[in-house]
């Protein structure tokens, strides 16, 4: 075979597709920073209440959960497949959490949070393992586990509670204790988020996911092994769920077996308005993370602006559909520039 | 003759009840590119699943370089040095074109972390290598299917591939574009890898290889080096009967206008296309791939806007953007990607056959299924559809038989105006002479047929008038004692035909 030394040693410029590429990606992440800003400051002059200390703070620890979980799913909706029973493995992980504390009331709080992970980990190898094994479509097993999850955590509470009182208050301040003003449950949720984003990002099994919600064919034809990748994706989201199970418990305290129930559809649009395609193969952690920052923004903004509160729901909706057609719009505009770029290139 | 550098002996495989391949050979030398021929169905595209590792044989043995070799996955075929370049390539749209190039082998930095500048240089080299220009940094969405094989090429050289395996690459490209991947083809070879190409296309089988394996009915045929042979016994160790001939258009007596195209244009797509077709007569739309033909079919159809210009069938106006009203008016289209805007893969033949009509064929509102399979039945045999039961999906046919049922389902509307793009794309001499033939039939009933085609004997063959487009214009409209390859090939390269 020919060498190339020569040509391989030369330094390729940032192109103009790359900056395309770059820019489309800022302006969807952007946008959704610049729309949260908006509405920030919008509210924060209408009410300086807003922004106190203390009422940032409960936006951050508002966001918290819903933005562990939007990682989770973030990281299965980039390989084209969804996980509805996130809320159901939260319910289920915080009351196990609780049940622990209730049983051994000294249990060392690491102990709780590998439980709850745990737990979370196994939920998402019974998803990952009927998806993979089964190859039946992810919303219809996880709509399936959803029930079965939920179904569980009822029987095993069985019309119980776990009170506040039973916690140890080590693991209850862990729910509003700060590290310079920024509330620790919010630093897991920072740590998560760059940890998902890395490995998406930087390593090949990341790289996979991208292939396998582009194309999945393709991707088997490359050699990929999907069944074996799509099974990791779920067992994550189940893990982060368990995960966000442990800090849901840490921050209210008090539970029964209705901890979380609907939140996979908030999930879901907080997935879908940071962009990250519903059919897969693009989209960023990053961008899941700050759509569900910006729907818990909203959800605590309209109150303060004196908007009936039932209007909340008609929002998220709308910006769903925004972000669709927003995502819908740059897909035209990038094809056509392509296109025109490989007929003239 | 130097040895084998890949060998298949006795390679059988079934799906069913259907062989597939019934004991085929093959050898290939390192240093040819040996071309594979026969009709659709004949086992083509078996073999080369077989050879990608995705369908492991039944019986039989490969041997590479004198060792037995064992595929059971296309993880295999990679690591054996095999690459499958196919018709309609597999790229990740999403990932960027260097991406693509090393998908699940990216080069690793510390940490085992994707080394992004060593994917992108080496991408670079590698286009470098095979003498083309493409950014190593852009989304492969958007691509041309000739960028996107070149990809498929890079990347097939990424992995040292010995064997390289090409099934049909020019059935989508344009003159220039399969030059092009001519010369790219020949340089792979004389670096000493071994190259499997098929096509239906004689001139490009004779122009690029060494020698040539006929298949027929899964059977091996024969294998001959290309300057023994002519297209004649070509073609006849392929269909193992005579072909009578392939463009048997009739002359038939052209009638009062039926197609009327006035000034027709969609900013940055055509201009001002205007052209006429008559009942009884066969006008072929020639050019090069993108000059905008079937932009145009499609703005006629309704399927596509268009900013000005008027469509006039049998002398009534079509309004815009109506494919219903298009259908109501007797046009009919059968589109150029048949897999994607033609058939539905999933529903049955006579599904599909008789979607366009399920409301003059329902009763009281409701399909009947008898009623349906009747007329599925009566067109499936004027098409000789080769399917076990019409009640089988779509995607189980060969494609010239999807060809067929796509056809089935729009000549099923009795249409007046039958606008066929590249009707004949991807299938077989023998399926291709039934098609030919078909239409010609149906211009000597009264249909006005406009016919897109990138096959140049095949528009001179059948075209009553050639018109031919040049980046978004017509340029030429020539009659059919006047048009010559030469003709045709000047006005869609823009060199000014006769107007």
């Amino acid at each position: 075979m020919t060498t190339l030394d020569t040509v391989a040693a030369r330094p390729t410029r940032q192109s103009r597709g790359t900056r395309l590429v770059n820019r489309v990606f800022l302006v969807r992440e952007l946008g959704i920073l610049i729309g949260l800003a908006l509405l920030v400051t919008g509210t924060a002059v209408a009410n300086p209440r807003f922004l106190t200390a203390q009422s940032v703070k409960d936006l951050l620890l508002g966001s918290t959960i819903l933005a562990i979980l939007a990682v989770g799913q973030a990281v299965v909706v980039i390989t084209r497949n969804v996980d509805l029973s996130v809320g159901s493995v939260l319910g289920l992980s915080a009351f196990a959490a609780g049940t622990l504390f209730l049983r051994w009331p000294d249990l060392p709080i690491p102990v709780a949070f590998g439980a709850g992970v745990a737990l979370g980990t196994v939920c998402g190898a019974v998803n990952g393992a009927l998806i993979a094994a089964a190859r039946v479509p992810a919303l219809v097993v996880t709509l399936g586990t959803l029930y079965v999850f939920r179904g569980i955590d009822y029987v095993w509470a069985s019309g119980r509670r776990v009170n506040a009182a039973d916690m140890p208050g080590g693991f209850l301040r862990l729910g509003t204790a700060t590290v310079w003003g920024v509330p620790v449950l919010t630093l897991f949720a920072v740590v998560v988020l760059l940890v998902a984003g890395y490995a998406l990002r930087s390593y090949r099994s990341g790289r996979d996911l991208y292939a396998i919600g582009s194309d999945p064919a393709a991707a088997r034809l490359s050699g990929i092994r999907v069944g074996r990748r799509v099974f990791a994706a779920f067992v994550v989201s189940g893990a982060l769920a368990g995960l966000a199970g442990v800090l849901y418990a840490a921050r209210f305290g008090t539970l029964d077996a209705n901890a979380g129930v609907g939140a996979e559809l908030n999930v879901v649009a907080a997935v879908v308005v940071g962009g990250v395609a519903i059919f897969g193969g693009s989209g960023s952690v990053y961008g899941a993370a700050l759509g569900a920052v910006l729907l818990t923004t909203i959800g605590s903004a309209l109150p303060v602006l004196g908007i009936n509160p039932f209007w909340q729901r008609a929002a998220v909706g709308v910006l769903i559909l925004a972000a669709i057609g927003l995502d819908r719009a740059l897909a035209v505009r990038v094809g056509r520039s392509l296109r025109q770029r490989s007929a003239h290139g | 003759m130097t040895p084998p550098l890949l060998a298949l002996d006795g390679v059988s495989k079934s799906f069913g009840a259907v062989a597939a391949l019934r004991e085929v050979r093959l050898e290939l030398t390192v240093g040819e590119i040996h071309g594979l021929v026969g009709e659709n169905g004949a086992g083509k595209s078996t073999l080369v699943k077989v050879l990608a590792g995705a369908h492991p044989p039944d019986e039989g043995t490969l041997t590479l370089d004198g060792e037995p070799l064992v595929l059971n996955g296309p993880a295999d075929a990679r690591g054996a040095g095999i690459a499958v370049i196919y018709q309609e390539p597999t790229l990740f749209p999403d990932l960027s074109v260097a991406e693509n190039i090393f998908v699940g082998r990216q080069p690793l930095r510390g940490l085992r972390r994707v080394d992004r500048p060593a994917m992108r240089s080496r991408a670079t080299a590698l286009f470098a290598r095979l003498g083309v220009h493409l950014d190593p940094d852009r989304p492969a969405r958007g691509l041309s299917i000739a960028d996107q094989q070149l990809v498929e090429i890079a990347k097939a050289l990424s992995f040292d591939a010995r064997i390289l395996v090409m099934d049909e690459p020019t059935a989508a490209l344009s003159g220039v574009e399969v030059e092009r991947l001519f010369a790219v083809t020949r340089s792979v070879r004389d670096s000493g890898a071994a190259v499997l190409f098929i096509s239906h296309r004689f001139d490009e089988i004779f122009a690029l290889c060494q020698r040539i394996t006929v298949l027929r009915d899964g059977r091996w045929v024969s294998t001959d080096p290309v300057a023994a042979l002519t297209v004649d016994q070509l073609v006849r160790r392929m269909v193992g009967r005579e072909v009578s001939s392939l463009y048997p258009k009739q002359d038939a007596a052209v009638r009062e206008p039926r197609l009327e195209v006035r000034g027709l244009t969609r900013a940055g797509v055509f201009t001002d296309v205007t052209f006429t077709v008559h009942s009884g007569e066969i006008v072929a739309l020639a050019g090069l791939v993108g000059a905008g033909r079937s932009e145009v079919v499609r703005a006629v159809f309704g399927v596509d806007r268009y900013d000005r210009g008027e469509v006039v069938v049998a002398g009534a106006r079509l309004p815009r953007n109506s494919t219903a009203e298009a259908i109501r008016a007797g046009l009919a289209l059968v589109p150029e990607d048949r897999r994607q805007q033609g058939l539905v893969m999933e529903l049955s033949v006579e599904r599909n056959a008789t979607l366009p009509r399920r409301w003059s064929l329902s009763r009281f509102g409701f399909l009947t299924g008898a009623s349906e399979r009747r007329s599925a039945r009566t067109w499936a045999e004027r098409l000789r559809v080769r399917t076990a039961r019409l009640s089988d999906p779509v995607w189980m046919l060969s494609g010239g038989n999807q060809q067929k049922v796509v056809l089935a389902k729009w000549l099923s509307t009795e249409p007046r105006v039958l606008i066929v793009d590249e009707p004949t794309r991807g299938i077989d001499v023998g399926t291709k002479a039934e098609v030919h033939r078909l239409l010609s039939q149906l211009a000597a009933d009264g249909v006005a047929v406009l016919m897109i085609s990138s096959e140049l004997p095949e528009v001179l063959g059948m075209a009553d008038r050639v018109l031919v487009m040049h980046e978004g214009r017509l340029v030429a409209d020539i009659p059919r004692d006047r048009a010559g390859e030469e003709s045709v090939m000047l006005a869609a390269t823009g060199q000014g035909g006769p107007r």
